[in-house]
């Protein structure tokens, strides 16, 4: 079979009943599907699939009560819709979904579903969890088109295997998920940042390591290296490498935190602190990757190392090859842009797993190559056995998004 | 009389018995194989004492390659293995049956690493919960997950369970700060999940792990998550004329957008007993208190309180007690969390854990009234109300079997009520023996199997805590389901856990 990017039949089921219905046929045809919400994140291995399963008319905000803090919606509900009705309470997701349009040139509304099938998280990640740590309960049809439900509405919740966190970043490859249900909380009343200027990468992570050592609660911590912070805030951060840090909450606190954290680095030089409404421009920028959406095909790397590693193994990529690279995470997210144009997927690899270990993803990168580069980092030989088994044991057949996370 | 029942031994293990030890015995230090039966009664039973079983041995291995040695030296004999941390198991999660081997993690209590740049601990899964906490308290950091067993139980069995504590509000669970795990599987094969960075390669196996009460592998290192102290800590103390008056006030500290590392929530029952306990000077004439804790510098914290105060008074609040010292503030925790122990000294208990959307904590709180009284018993009601999950502590007298049925059949009513008002049978204390014939309450055939077959993938024979967590029916026959058969000889994990 000549691998086509997109399967020619589409199946948009009503309900949940119907999608089930349309997955067990495909079991017992053997029908490998793609699996898509919105469309939008389209990284992994291109799926060779026949059909193609959309989970766009399961929309819709099922439950949510701001009191409660919990938000259950159906999969396929546009996260603009979600978004809108936490905007409304003035209440937010605390793990700051990243939308990966900007970066990736994708059009189409991105899901709820999709979402969390790509455990979609941004700068607040690193305090405050991903989406997996803010997700209560699921609803999923697994390969043998089983509708199966796991977690519940409920911030704790031991009874019985946790299935929710493997099915947040599956891919939809253990099942099409139909029906979600996240934490949410209030907005702070203010967000600041402070910017100092002009450090050096491994400088950087040690100021943002230090920050980190105080009580200050910093809730964002970045650094952009020259010509990456001039791609932010619309070039009104200057090209001058910018060492960020987020504080949020009461207005006198934010202001209290800040001058400590001002009082601890002023030696560095002079700060520079953000107000409000920059300051949230700022981080959706750096949460978007917007350094790096340029239009252009150059391949994006991910690499998820430990704070004071990513750094060391950026530099170490920079010598052999053309590397432009920002941090967010206090240094532990190294988003990289391989300037040679090539993914160079061997020299990534084996550096990172030469600084301390963690892992890459190819997140950008044309459909060929992401079909040949492996996307996902490769894992320990015992680890492979067993996740091949616990695959079995939501979709036997392999038909749902067959191949998209091999690694 | 319905006990809870086990799995009944398989006598061609039993037969075996000499054989096996001799095999734990080629693999493992002599004295870390435990086959005394005298010796063998300290592991009989848990936090759960009603029950008990005797294993057929104990290893105590201090390395991850003797877990291994272990595992497989007994797969190939289909021995069963039950893990064991500090057997502080409130659900029987730890306690073993007859034709099963315990693998107790307690020798390996070393804190292997810890790295402040990355603020990140390297733990063996022995070391108790404080005891990460206290090894980096003077360079200003904690591990936040905080049971008030703490000082007894092990890092190891919070992951299993996936614990949570009084300022889990703000800071979460184990789940919520665990980065990797070491972890032995049936076979002794040794499997690494996370290296420190935060987000897995591959499936999120570290998340189906956290919360698996030993169903899948022996965990024998973790690496967890440390954070910086706050600048200071200090609770308040509410005093309120009824329970849903606490409620409401619980809700519109929320919705003002406060979030307090901690609300915890005590009835008049639960307030008593902690008073003539701990002499915290809780007060006797409220029908419910709430102990709000916030975090920040002095003045973060006098804004904090303001608005929080402004918000009780709004609902007739009858007391109010800011603490002014260090030693206010520990006084008033004092009472909380010794409440388990306390409430131990007054009577037997067992202490239910089901969790319920934050709307439903008036209607549930006072339906678990009536299903106590419906019982002819008692129960003191302590828990975290920031997030739902009630621990209604059930009183009765364990030398008293009726009495004993009817503290387990009120709870097995009131876990049913958490699930039926939109909550679950657990939410932090883990399903264990004790609610593991209600799974089918709140999970179908096709939500079981489904977990079922992840556990296969991890543990295709059942060698690991066999008798737990799934309902037994169409898994073999069961021992008739005795109970404690020596209440006054029972060991006491709650006066550990003080
Ligand atoms: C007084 C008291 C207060 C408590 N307060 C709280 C509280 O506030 N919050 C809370 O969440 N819990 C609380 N608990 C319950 C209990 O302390 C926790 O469940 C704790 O995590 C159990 O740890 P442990 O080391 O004692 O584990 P054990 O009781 O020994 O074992 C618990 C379970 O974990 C498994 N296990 C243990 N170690 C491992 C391992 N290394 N690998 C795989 N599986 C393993 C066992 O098989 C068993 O199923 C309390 C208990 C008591 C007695």
């Amino acid at each position: 079979m000549i691998p086509s990017d997109k399967a020619d039949r589409r199946i948009e089921p009503a309900d949940e009943t119907e999608l089930a219905d349309a997955v067990r046929e495909a079991a017992e045809e053997g029908t490998p599907l793609e699996i898509e919400g919105g469309g939008t994140r389209t990284f992994g291995r291109p799926v060779d699939a026949l059909a193609t399963l959309s989970t766009a008319r399961l929309s819709g905000i099922v439950a949510y009560s701001p009191n409660e803090m919990v938000a259950t919606v159906k999969a396929g509900t546009p996260l603009t819709e979600l978004q809108a009705a936490l905007d409304e309470a003035n209440q937010r997701f605390v793990f700051e979904p990243i939308d990966h349009h900007t970066l990736l040139g994708t059009e189409g509304k991105p899901t709820v579903g999709g979402m969390v099938a790509v455990n979609a998280s941004g700068p607040r990640r690193f305090v405050a969890g991903a989406c997996r740590d803010s997700l209560l309960g699921v609803r999923f049809v697994n390969g043998r088109g089983e509708i199966v439900k796991n977690g519940g509405r409920v911030m704790k919740n031991v009874t019985g295997l946790d299935l929710v966190k493997p099915m947040a970043g599956s891919f939809g490859t253990l099942g099409v998920l139909t029906e979600v249900t996240l934490k949410v909380q209030p907005k702070p009343e203010t967000e600041a940042t402070l910017a100092v200027r002009g450090l050096l990468e491994a400088d950087a992570v040690t100021v943002l390591a230090h920050a980190m050592a105080t009580s200050t609660d910093v809730t964002g911590a970045a650094h952009l290296p020259e010509l990456t912070a001039g791609k932010v805030l619309d070039g009104a951060l200057g090209s001058e490498p910018a060492t960020l840090m987020r504080l949020e909450g009461f207005e006198s606190s934010v202001h209290e935190r800040a001058e400590k954290l001002k009082a601890m680095f002023g030696r560095l030089g002079e700060i520079e602190t953000l107000d409000a409404e920059r300051s949230q421009r700022l981080w959706s920028d750096i949460r978007d990757v917007k350094p790096f959406a340029d239009q252009r095909q150059r391949p994006v790397w991910r690499l998820s190392m430990k704070p004071s590693d990513a750094h060391e193994a950026v530099m170490a990529l920079r010598m052999e090859a053309g590397a432009s690279a920002f941090y967010d995470w206090q240094g532990g997210l190294a988003w990289v842009r391989m300037e040679g144009g090539n993914t160079l997927s061997g020299l990534v690899r084996k550096t990172v797993a030469a600084h301390g270990g963690g892992h890459a993803m190819l997140i950008r990168a044309t459909p060929s190559e992401r079909r040949f580069a492996v996307p996902f980092q490769p894992q320990a030989k015992p680890l492979v056995t067993l996740e091949k088994r616990i695959r079995d044991a939501f979709d036997p057949k392999g038909i749902l998004n067959p191949g998209k996370m091999v690694a | 009389m319905t006990s809870i029942q086990f799995l009944k031994p398989d006598p061609s293990i039993l037969a075996r018995r000499d054989d096996i030890v001799s095999s734990l015995r080629s693999v493992l230090p002599d004295e870390a194989v435990v086959s005394d039966p005298v010796q063998l009664r300290a592991f009989e039973t848990d936090g759960f004492t009603a029950y008990r079983r005797l294993p057929l041995a104990v290893v105590l291995p201090s390395s991850t390659e003797e877990v291994a040695a272990v595992m497989e030296a007994l797969a190939r004999k289909k021995v069963p293995v039950v893990p064991r941390g500090a057997g502080t198991s409130l659900c029987g999660g730890a306690i073993p049956q007859e034709d099963a081997v315990i693998v107790s993690l307690t020798r390996m209590s070393r804190i292997l690493e810890v790295d402040y740049p990355n603020r990140l601990a390297r733990v063996e899964a022995g070391v108790t919960n404080l005891s990460i906490s206290e090894a980096v308290s003077a360079d200003g950091f904690f591990y936040a997950p905080d049971p008030s067993s703490q000082l007894a139980c092990t890092i190891g069995g919070n992951i299993a369970m996936n614990s949570g504590g009084a300022h889990c509000l703000k800071y979460g669970v184990t789940t919520n700060n665990l980065l990797g795990v070491t972890m032995v599987l049936y076979d002794g094969t040794v499997i690494r999940l996370g290296e420190g960075e935060l987000d897995p390669a591959g499936l999120d196996l570290l998340g189906l792990v956290c919360g698996s009460e030993g169903q899948l592998g022996l965990v024998t290192e973790a690496i967890v998550r440390l954070i910086a102290k706050p600048a200071g800590a200090q609770p308040v103390l509410f005093g309120f004329a009824s329970s849903e008056k606490a409620g409401d006030c619980v809700a519109d500290i929320i919705a003002a957008g406060i979030i307090p590392v901690a609300i915890e929530f005590m009835d008049k029952e639960a307030i008593a007993i902690c008073e003539a306990f701990a002499k915290a000077g809780y007060p006797l004439d409220a029908e419910a208190l709430l102990i709000v804790e916030v975090e920040g510098s002095d003045k973060e914290m006098a804004d904090q309180l303001g608005r929080i105060v402004e918000i009780a008074r709004r609902h007739d609040v009858q007391t109010i007690k800011e603490s002014q010292s260090a030693t206010e503030a520990a006084l008033i925790w004092k009472g909380r969390k010794s409440a388990f122990g306390a409430t131990g000294r007054v009577a037997d208990y067992i202490c239910m854990d089901g969790t319920v959307p934050l709307s439903q904590l008036a209607y549930v709180l006072k339906e678990t009234g009536e299903i106590v009284k419906r019982y002819g018993l008692r129960a003191a009601n302590v828990f975290h109300a920031g997030d739902g999950n009630m621990h209604p502590l059930i009183l009765y007298d364990v030398n008293d079997p009726v009495k004993r049925q009817k503290a387990e059949d009120a709870g097995n009513d009131i876990l049913r009520l958490c699930v039926d008002a939109g909550g679950c049978l657990t939410g932090e204390h883990g399903v264990g023996i004790e609610k593991r014939d209600l799974m089918t309450h709140q999970y179908n055939d096709t939500d079981l199997d489904q977990m079922k077959a992840v556990r296969a993938a991890f543990d295709p024979e059942w060698i690991f805590n066999p008798s737990k967590v799934f309902p037994l029916e169409g898994r073999g026959e069961t021992d008739g389901g005795k109970a404690s058969a020596d209440p006054d000889t029972r060991p006491s994990p709650m006066e550990a856990a003080e």
